[in-house]
């Protein structure tokens, strides 16, 4: 675990927001050098703060205008089933996200598509049939919003 | 830079002025850093999925307003289907999102029901769409 003071707090907020911002850009901001600010980018970097960068993409534009989540049961508990289910899983390109999780579900996946249509094609020929499947629901998300965390 | 301009087989002046074009038309939004909140010293993330009670004609928004004066939560979806919403909760440790859960989330208002999925591992995280 890494220790932040203010002004890394600040950072890794500006930098959650524009991940492209330049050391010398934020130092002005926050009012710092340009060397000091991106040793302290460096630091923040090397520490593991952040796992990598997302594009923000106005999806319906691309064509993408529906996202689904997925709660899915397997059928089939045991180290072979979770393996198989997974390498599976992770090679459809519609699945973004997935998730192992504790509770009600095993896993839950963030699945873009078309339109309906083309989620039901999804879901018909390549969700139920990915080994071990068993009770999966769907949700079909009308909004999202991500909040900045407690820094 | 340069590599995703040697990826999409064009200059990096042509790709610069090209992503600048996605920018102004709102295709690109931006590039957002992904915080890893465990080196942070938030070792646990919860998904709540929340059902409100439909009756009170206000439920959403009056929901909303509240889970988004909670820190701690770091996403909010709603959906069409069998739950309303999902929130994304982090924690220090289980004590930490005990607390949370009994002083801040539980009494966020017009819940009906409230289930917990607690993350485990990230299998997957690849929000790009299949162009």
């Amino acid at each position: 675990m890494i220790e932040l003071d203010d002004i890394d707090r600040a950072l890794v907020r500006a930098l959650a927001t524009d991940a492209t911002a330049s050391a010398g850009a934020l130092g002005r901001q926050f009012g710092l050098s340009q060397p000091a600010c991106w040793r302290r980018i460096q630091r923040l970097r090397n520490a593991g703060v952040f796992r990598g960068a997302r594009l923000d993409l106005d999806l319906e534009r691309l064509g993408f205008g529906v996202t689904v989540f997925l709660g899915i049961k397997l059928a089939t508990k045991g180290r072979v089933s979770l393996e198989d289910f997974e390498r599976a899983v992770r090679a459809i390109p519609e699945v973004q996200v997935v998730d192992h999780v504790l509770g009600a579900f095993d896993y839950r996946l963030r699945v873009v598509a078309r339109d309906l249509p083309d989620f039901e094609r999804v879901l018909r020929r390549r969700i139920m049939t990915l080994p071990s499947v068993g009770n999966v629901e769907a949700n079909v998300m009308l909004s999202e919003e991500r909040r900045p965390g407690p820094l | 830079m340069a590599d995703l301009a040697e990826r999409a087989g064009v200059t990096p002046s042509t790709l610069a002025r090209r992503l600048a074009v996605l920018r102004e038309d709102g295709v690109l939004r931006g590039v957002r850093g992904v915080i890893d909140w465990a080196v942070l010293g938030y070792s646990i993330e919860v998904m709540l999925r929340v059902t409100l009670d439909k009756t009170e004609p206000r439920a959403f928004d009056e929901f909303l307003a509240e889970a988004r004066l909670v820190p701690e939560v770091t996403e909010i979806q709603t959906f069409l289907g069998t739950v309303d919403l999902r929130l994304a909760v982090i924690a220090r440790d289980l004590s930490d999102y005990q607390r949370l859960y009994r002083e801040r989330l539980l009494v966020l208002p017009h819940m009906s029901d409230i289930e917990a999925l607690m993350h485990v591992s990230l299998v997957k995280s690849d929000e790009t769409v299949p162009l």
